[in-house]
């Protein structure tokens, strides 16, 4: 998305400044204004339904770009992702409402729970591939559903931890349109950190430790060290996702960051497409309005009636189907689909690149 | 000596349903995350076959028992076969993705509510005492068809001609198949299998106190039984069942019964920290995936 490469056209960079620009051409600019301008819209345009789907997908998205960075770019494979959140959800929730701590805090306090938690998720990769690695986040992820919900029954919150909305100087932070501009800003500000995380020496650290472990040491990689880093900066941003989304709820309760949580966060990743930030984005669309599109299908069918009681198995069903046939028929996911059609346009009329000569 | 007995019931419960995970990642090295949701959907075929031979309990079983083993077949043929030779992860994800599919359509067929297949079939379950402790019937069951699974792999993997094919087949896929050996039949095999087993698991512990959608997190917490014993061996899975059942025995019973849900995965990242391919699996597995 922000990568910068050379572009087929020709447009080659003169100085560093340029070379080092996120946004390179003015075609780009012009685009991203009118993108910007169409984020800024939408919440005055939508209705309430809509704007509530735009919140959910932008928090999706943070825990995606973050889950993107560990197993995407750093090849770490999680299976705990349900458990960051829960775990910044929860300590949002217990500080707000055991001490009343303020927004300013359990913001840096979520994050910080999310780096002593990455870190603990992140020790087993030192030792553990592969399927190991995926069985030990597996395991953290029950632990830590296991301690909030001792908490939750043990203090007498069994149905879950009602929250304040966060209040800037007074102001209750109550509206959606206002939410969604919060919630834009984090999703906005998480993606300038991946791809600037990606695109200095860490990123490429972690894609040398994807490739090939042994080379990357050979290299003067710090293996142990940057492992770790991708885990706490990955569980970090959960985390902070988990404590806004306990405040966008309002709500914490440890039923909602079940397994299939996880499932879904990984979900979104293989549906966008592996190592791609862009794709991170994509798969979170996807997942985010993927039940809602099940909903208004059923109700087109003939026997809606019958099946209404039932739409969360029948998105159980239907999510299954989806990510078994993208894992099947487009392991590169919703990314590879994109590529595929920029590049029919950018050949056209040819169908494949010329295998030498033609300048790229 | 209740909780031995009881230790021992769960000991099973877990071994059953471990040896299917073993089964399948010693021959094709594939973790199968669906495993609880194939062995719930074992405990559902009961529901419909019970329907289907309602005067006949025991055909009613074999016919579940019979289709489970083909499920498990048809998994392979129309979706794992795909996925052979895939990277590791994206195998896994396949399993868990069926897993999901399962359960929705699980809920779909049958409801979501908790289901008693032995009402339906009109089977009673006693309980039996032995000297102080007692134990259900089917329980008990579960117990002689553990030891007789394991009895019966043994000797297959052992000495019968499809056994030792499907140990070549996991040690060396490349040279079992420049052998002759039909690696696809191989993992069909192994899939119809380990569905075979977890299915019984299932189709008893339903029967024994009935069941809902949520029995796939049982599946799940056998898990660690199967890698604390080390994921490619079978005597290891039964080891890591007694170790983790007497854990979580124990711990519910003297400590907190809230513990119940993560004591499997406690005993599990302690092995993982200590002895990461088990107590009895092979080492070099580590590298490899």
């Amino acid at each position: 998305m922000f990568r910068p490469t050379p572009r087929a056209s020709g447009y080659f960079r003169t100085t560093y400044a340029a070379d080092a620009a996120l946004v390179q051409t003015r075609t780009e600019k012009i685009f991203l204004l009118l993108f910007l301008i169409a984020l800024a819209v939408l919440p005055f345009a939508a209705g309430p339904f809509i704007l509530d789907l735009a919140c959910q997908f932008l928090l999706a998205s943070i825990g995606a770009l973050s889950l993107m960075l560990l197993t995407g770019y750093a090849g770490q494979i999680s299976l705990g992702h349900a458990g960051l959140i829960a775990a910044g959800a929860f300590t949002t929730g217990i500080l707000a409402r055991e001490t009343g701590a303020p927004f300013w805090v359990t913001l840096p306090a979520s994050a910080l729970t999310g780096i002593v938690l990455g870190f603990l998720f992140g020790l087993p990769s030192l030792r553990l591939r592969g399927l190991y690695l995926a069985v030990s986040t597996l395991a953290l992820h029950f632990i830590v559903v296991y301690l909030g919900g001792e908490y939750e029954t043990k203090r007498g919150f069994s149905t879950g931890i009602v929250i304040e909305p966060p209040s800037f100087g007074g102001i209750a932070l109550r509206d959606g349109r206002a939410w969604y501009f919060v919630l834009l800003a984090a999703a906005a500000a998480c993606l300038l950190v991946c791809v600037n995380l990606l695109r200095s020496r860490s990123g490429r650290a972690w894609l040398a430790i994807h490739a090939r472990e042994t080379v990357a040491e050979a290299l003067g990689i710090g293996i142990a060290r940057y492992k770790l880093l991708a885990f706490v900066i990955s569980s970090a941003m959960t985390s902070v996702a988990g404590c806004l989304f306990a405040y966008y709820r309002g709500f914490v309760s440890i039923e909602a960051f079940d397994l299939f949580l996880s499932i879904q966060y990984v979900a979104m990743i293989i549906i966008g497409g592996m190592g791609s930030l862009l794709g991170a984005i994509l798969g979170a669309a996807f997942v985010v309005v993927f039940p809602y599109l099940i909903e208004n299908a059923i109700r087109l069918l003939p026997n809606a009636q019958r099946l209404a009681g039932d739409i969360f198995a029948v998105n159980y069903a239907a999510f299954g189907v989806v990510m078994i046939l993208f894992l099947l028929f487009e392991p590169l996911g919703l990314v590879g689909i994109w590529r595929r059609i920029q590049n029919y346009f950018l050949l056209w009329p040819f169908k494949q690149r010329p295998l030498a000569g033609g300048r790229t | 000596m209740q909780l031995v007995v009881n230790i021992l019931v769960l000991a099973s419960i877990y071994a059953l349903i471990a040896c299917g995970y073993v089964l399948i990642y010693r021959v094709s090295r594939v973790l199968n995350l669906a495993h609880g949701e194939l062995m719930m959907l074992g405990a559902y075929l009961v529901l419909a076959t019970a329907s289907l031979f309602d005067q006949h309990p025991a055909l009613a079983l074999a016919a579940a028992v019979f289709l489970s083993l083909v499920s498990g077949g048809l998994v392979y043929v129309f979706l794992m076969r795909k996925m052979t030779g895939e990277m590791v992860l994206a195998a896994i994800l396949t399993t868990v993705a069926l897993g999901i599919f399962i359960k929705g359509m699980v809920v779909l067929i049958w409801s979501a509510q908790q289901q008693y297949p032995a009402q339906a079939l009109g089977v009673s379950n006693p309980s039996l005492s032995i000297g102080v402790a007692s134990i259900s019937l089917w329980s008990a069951a579960l117990v002689g068809v553990t030891a007789s699974t394991y009895a019966s792999l043994f000797v297959f993997l052992r000495f019968g001609r499809w056994g030792m094919r499907m140990r070549a087949a996991g040690q060396n896929p490349l040279l079992a198949a420049q052998r002759g050996i039909n690696l696809h039949g191989i993992y069909a095999l192994a899939w119809c299998l380990s569905t075979l087993t977890g299915a019984c698991a299932g189709i008893l512990m339903a029967l024994d106190s009935g069941f809902t959608v949520n029995m796939p997190v049982i599946g799940l917490k056998a898990f660690p039984a199967a890698l604390v014993g080390g994921l490619d061996s079978l005597g290891g899975a039964l080891l890591g069942a007694l170790i983790v059942a007497s854990a979580e025995v124990l711990l519910i019973y003297y400590v907190d019964p809230l513990l119940s849900d993560v004591v499997p995965f406690l005993v599990l990242i302690a092995m993982l920290i200590v002895r990461p391919w088990g107590l009895f699996g092979t080492r070099e597995e580590l590298d490899r995936v």
